[in-house]
């Protein structure tokens, strides 16, 4: 099948007859999904699902940070999502997913984790995102970091009495967000760079490369993936790719 | 003896559900017998072949049974077999007398006849337990397939897409140009001259399954068939 993928890339076309440059449709986002989140949004991408939700919660800062509140991403590829993949702890695959969208989240400063302080070096706020895969049809970053995002938007804090939270009870101060990162992967196929690749051009992939951009087309974070090398003339197109199709995520997200 | 039928043919019918009683009737696929009535095993449509009661299963995944050919990639190589990838939950065997039709003499390098990754065209020959399944590459049709496109349809479609007398899938070979092999497993693979032509095919192949219980299938995908693949 990989043989077939980049005949067909080479050819100008795609499997399912899109542009090289061109989301699946249609891209979905709904919010609220889970009752007992602070936030949660499922994502849909094509077929392929995520869900994500954000659970806050107090908690001690770290020694290098004592006025900022700390984020923690976690990653569950679930064996319903795909065949190949197995219950248990996470592989090195499910951890690359949940560092591609901590990084994407945490080295673009979106969250304002200042403002997360409470009281200096005794008590912050701890958000907790959690990915979970529905439906693996290919590029489940894409759709994981855009569900993490949209969470985050939709994440209020609870309320806190004499430093302890009160699970349930939701006040209606938003999480401090400054702008919106959005992950976009480049698959290498063969000579081909292509957005959004679907389940068989996934598994043809030679490597990839996920950046996430914000609203003003500057990039926040990248990541390489897969066993083979890009080429710096490479990167440059692909960086460019995904600055370009990254609109109808962020429409989705308006 | 219809007497003895407490369904009747094409009947939706659910596990546990009394089928027929009486000993003229044999249990076949998706059917057993307790006492001396026949009960349905799984949720389908009741069918009567002869003296045979059969369940034909609505959906779920593909079950391998002897005489069926399947499509599947070739997974590993040991000194003396091939390992079959057919989506069933163990890979199939294929022993290396069974390999092809060309003597295989006894210290080959088995890779140089199907190596792991390659696609083929198996039959299944014997089938004693979901762990020992062996096929063989040595009937006919059987073989090592090209660079083509491979897709995944419900197995329980697959009499549907073949259509009667290989109706269907021989109209949308002559609409599309393209070679077009159905596995029994639900995979199928397509190749045409023009990459174009194969996504038609492909989309004939999902209305299909899509659609596969409604009547008046043929003539709808000779419509559809005759406004794609202009």
């Amino acid at each position: 099948m990989k043989k077939y993928v980049e005949a067909v890339l080479l050819n100008n076309e795609r499997l399912d007859g899109r542009k090289f440059d061109e989301f699946r449709k249609p891209v979905e986002i709904s919010y609220d999904v889970s009752n007992k989140a602070e936030g949660s949004a499922r994502v849909k991408i094509g077929k392929t699902e995520v869900i994500a939700g954000v659970k806050m919660d107090v908690g001690k800062p770290y020694a290098d940070s004592s006025d900022k509140g700390n984020l923690m991403v976690g990653a569950e590829r679930l064996p319903v999502s795909n065949p190949e993949f197995l219950p248990g702890p996470p592989n090195a695959q499910t951890i690359e997913l949940a560092r591609i969208i901590d990084r994407g989240i945490r080295e673009s400063g979106m969250i304002d984790l200042k403002k997360l302080c409470i009281k200096e070096g005794e008590l912050v706020w701890n958000i907790i995102i959690d990915i979970y895969t529905i439906n693996d049809d290919g590029n489940l970053i894409d759709a994981s970091a855009l569900a993490a995002i949209a969470a985050l938007k939709n994440a209020v804090l609870p309320e806190l009495v004499d430093d302890k939270v009160q699970w349930g009870v939701f006040t209606k101060t938003k999480v401090p967000l400054k702008f919106e990162p959005i992950n976009v992967t480049v698959y290498k196929v063969g000579k081909s760079l292509i957005i959004d690749a679907g389940r068989d051009e996934e598994a043809a992939t030679d490597a990839r490369l996920s950046v996430s951009v914000s609203e003003t087309g500057s990039v926040h974070a990248m990541q390489k993936g897969g066993s083979t090398g890009m080429s710096l003339d490479e990167v440059d197109k692909a960086i460019g790719l995904a600055i370009k199709a990254v609109k109808p995520l962020r429409d989705a997200l308006k | 003896m219809t007497e003895n039928m407490l369904v009747k043919e094409r009947e939706v019918v659910v596990p546990g559900e009394e089928l027929a009683v009486g000993m003229d009737y044999l249990p076949s696929e998706g059917a057993f017998r307790d006492g001396d009535k026949i009960l349905s095993s799984r949720v389908g449509l009741f069918n009567l072949d002869g003296r045979l009661v059969k369940v034909i299963p609505l959906g779920g995944k593909y079950i391998p049974k002897k005489n069926d050919t399947i499509i599947g990639t070739i997974s590993d190589v040991s000194p003396m077999s091939w390992r079959v990838n057919i989506g069933w939950a163990f890979d199939v065997m294929v022993h290396m007398r069974e390999g092809s039709r060309e003597f295989i003499p006894n210290d080959a390098d088995l890779r140089r006849y199907y190596a792991p990754g390659d696609l083929v065209v198996a039959k299944i020959i014997k089938s004693a337990s979901p762990k020992m399944i062996d096929a063989s590459l040595k009937m006919p049709g059987c073989r090592k397939l090209g660079v083509g496109r491979v897709i995944d349809v419900q197995s329980s479609r697959v009499p549907r897409i073949i259509g009667k007398q290989g109706s269907m899938i021989s109209m949308i070979k002559d609409a599309t140009n393209c070679d077009i092999i159905v596995g029994q497993n639900g995979k199928i693979w397509i190749s045409g001259n023009d990459h174009k032509m194969e996504k038609v095919a492909e989309a004939a192949i999902r209305k299909i399954e899509a659609e596969a219980h409604s009547s008046g299938l043929t003539d709808k995908m000779s419509v559809f068939l005759k406004k794609e693949a202009k």
